[in-house]
């Protein structure tokens, strides 16, 4: 493994100095608007480079990796969540990275870079890149958020709060209620309980960001649970009042890598556009200009200006002590999850 | 017999394709999904093929995949009620009362919302039924001081959207029964004195029954099995057993509990037309 490895690195090494700018595609599967398509991050990279960047999308991550299964060498870099890369390197999906590849791999936070979630027999297959939390959000016009998480079932915001209809984060948050590991929650019932105390409390739940702003713009509703780099999107894009809670209990923390396909056609690329994303120099005018979810690059959160969301919500050692951070779920697990929801949402639809 | 015969192979060139069709199209799919719902696991990773019948005992064991088995059901009995009271006064005004370039235009007129994507269907009635929404407004035009309406995430808001996606096929198949009745049968019961209520109930409906049933039909069975337009119209009272079906597909990667649970549901389908094809069959013979 490690000769072929050396000896696939130094043809590597002859063919990229034969070419020095071997004009290729690179080609991306990430969310859509999730950062590595900004225009001007594009553009920079091309012009750095040489390659094209070309996207492809997926709306879940069972498309995410449905997509990987079904068009073996379609794609180069992909983003996985910290919790499907274990799975996807061994599925096969996806192939070790060379860490020295990556010129900014020192820089990142090692607590987010050696995360054993990136990791299979010691290879890493995910490039820590951005990180954030799931959390609840509020209009700071109309709601003293208090510190603790029972905000969601306080009678006083009955009828008034919004969840996503997501299995796994409705689980994990009355998992982090009811003072549970919620990578590991025993007490199920009290978990079910709880959920079902939230039926006086819901609105409407809500699918996707671009809905979840025009609703809260509408005041459908005041606390909602929220991504923490939406919510960042939220207040510095579209102005809204929104404050961001993080929750004494805990809240649920989540980590994207970056990975390289399994079949990659254009490797070298591939690590040189992942070298790029992980910069501060795209981070920095991603989260100004667009905003974005905090930055594995403890340097590039660094220089964000000191009134950044990022910097001010995320960067406070003592709001993210609790912080539980999402780990592989079993199939099993999760259609247990699923059972619990679908049960609650029976419940809730009497 | 040589014509015996040859008739024989005229029937099997001309049906053959057809049946092909269905095989490939349906009955492949179907068996390939009967299969799996008595796996233990889906045809995803790595492990052996496994018979179970879990996934069916799943149903009878859980209290709510039954609820939401008896939601499904009563929405598509609501449904399907509506279509009638809506859709059969419609096709008859249609065959009986408008006659030339009206129908015409009438006919367009009902079969325009098939030409739009049923999501853009429902996604206009979110627009409608929200607050300070079409509807809202309207309303507040009208009278004055009302207080808001808002129907969104709602159980009428999905049974609104679903009448109106399904309410063509009920006019279409109610209309064609209503034509091909034949007008001398009306003139003779007026002429023996029969008043229109007489004539609706003792005639007109009798004859129209094998269009109501065909309508019926054709709305029951996607109604009860529907999924997006009570996610996107009830929201958190959206959940029928249509959305568990397609979360199992769609979040879990749970072909099996999937496959069950729509066996299950195509099974219950099956039960009511055998319970209803009888009295049918009886209504048409009498009259």
């Amino acid at each position: 493994m490690r000769t072929s490895g050396v000896i696939a690195s130094a043809l590597l090494a002859a063919a990229v100095a034969a070419q020095p700018l071997s004009a290729a595609e690179v080609r991306v599967l990430n969310w859509q608007g999730y950062g590595t398509d900004e225009a001007w991050g594009v553009e920079a990279f091309e012009a750095a480079t040489g390659h094209t960047v070309v996207h492809d999308y997926f709306n879940s991550e069972q498309e995410m990796l449905t997509k990987l299964r079904t068009s073996p060498g379609a794609y180069d870099v992909v983003l996985i969540n910290s919790a499907f890369t274990i799975q996807a390197a061994e599925e096969g999906l996806i192939q070790p990275i060379d860490s020295a590849a990556i010129s900014n791999f020192d820089d990142l936070s090692p607590g987010l870079r050696d995360a054993a979630e990136f990791r299979l027999d010691g290879d890493l297959y995910g490039v820590a890149w951005t990180w954030g939390l799931t959390s609840i959000a509020y209009d700071t016009e109309e709601v003293d958020p208090g510190n603790s998480i029972d905000i969601l079932w306080d009678p006083a915001h009955a009828g008034n709060v919004a969840v996503r209809d997501d299995s796994v984060e409705n689980v994990y948050l009355a998992a982090l209620a009811t003072g549970q590991n919620m990578n590991a929650p025993e007490d199920l019932d009290a978990i079910r309980q709880k959920l079902r105390d939230l039926k006086p409390q819901i609105r409407t739940f809500w699918s996707s960001e671009d809905e979840w702003n025009k609703e809260f713009a509408a005041d459908a509703f005041d606390v909602a649970v929220y991504w923490s780099g939406s919510a960042s999107r939220s207040a510095k894009a579209f102005g809204l009042p929104v404050g961001y809670l993080i929750p004494d209990e805990g809240a649920i923390a989540w980590l994207d890598g970056l990975s390289l396909a399994a079949d990659s056609v254009n490797p070298e690329g591939a690590l040189q556009f992942i070298d790029y994303m992980v910069s501060p120099d795209h981070f920095v005018r991603w989260d100004t200009e667009v905003g974005a979810p905090a930055s594995a690059n403890g340097v590039a959160m660094n220089q964000l200006p000191e009134d950044a969301f990022n910097r001010q919500v995320l960067g406070d050692p003592a709001a993210t002590a609790n912080l539980q951070f999402m780990a592989p779920l079993s199939d099993e697990t999760r259609e247990a999850f699923l059972e619990i929801w679908e049960e609650t949402k029976a419940w809730y639809a009497e | 017999m040589r014509i015996e015969s040859r008739r024989r192979w005229a029937i099997a060139w001309l049906t053959g394709p057809a049946y092909l069709w269905l095989a490939v199209t349906i009955f492949l799919p179907l068996s390939a999904m009967l299969y799996f719902s008595f796996q233990k696991k889906g045809p995803f990773g790595r492990h052996a093929s496994e018979f179970s019948l879990k996934h069916y005992e799943a149903f009878f064991t859980k209290g709510y995949l039954q609820d939401l088995m008896w939601r499904s059901l009563e929405m598509g009995f609501h449904v399907t009620g509506l279509c009638i009271l809506i859709g059969f006064p419609a096709a008859y005004w249609l065959a009986r009362r408008i006659r030339g370039r009206w129908r015409e235009a009438l006919f367009l007129l009902v079969v325009l919302p098939f030409w739009s994507n049923a999501l853009v269907r429902v996604f206009s009635w979110t627009i409608v039924l929200r607050p300070d929404g079409v509807l809202d407004r309207a309303v507040q035009l009208v009278i004055p001081g009302l207080p808001s309406i808002d129907l969104t995430d709602s159980y009428p808001a999905i049974i609104i959207g679903l009448v109106h996606s399904y309410l063509p096929y009920m006019i279409l198949t109610c209309f064609l029964s209503l034509q091909a009745i034949d007008e001398s049968l009306l003139e003779a019961a007026r002429s023996l004195g029969a008043r229109s209520w007489t004539i609706l109930v003792r005639i007109i409906l009798p004859l129209a029954v094998p269009g109501l049933a065909a309508g019926s039909i054709l709305i029951f069975v996607p109604v009860i099995g529907s999924f997006f337009e009570p996610r996107l119209l009830g929201g958190p009272k959206g959940t029928v057993i249509g959305t568990v079906i397609e979360e199992q597909f769609t979040v879990v990667s749970n072909w099996p509990l999937g496959g069950a649970l729509s066996f299950i549901l195509l099974a219950i389908v099956l039960l009511i037309l055998a319970v209803a094809a009888p009295v049918l069959k009886n209504h048409m013979r009498t009259t």
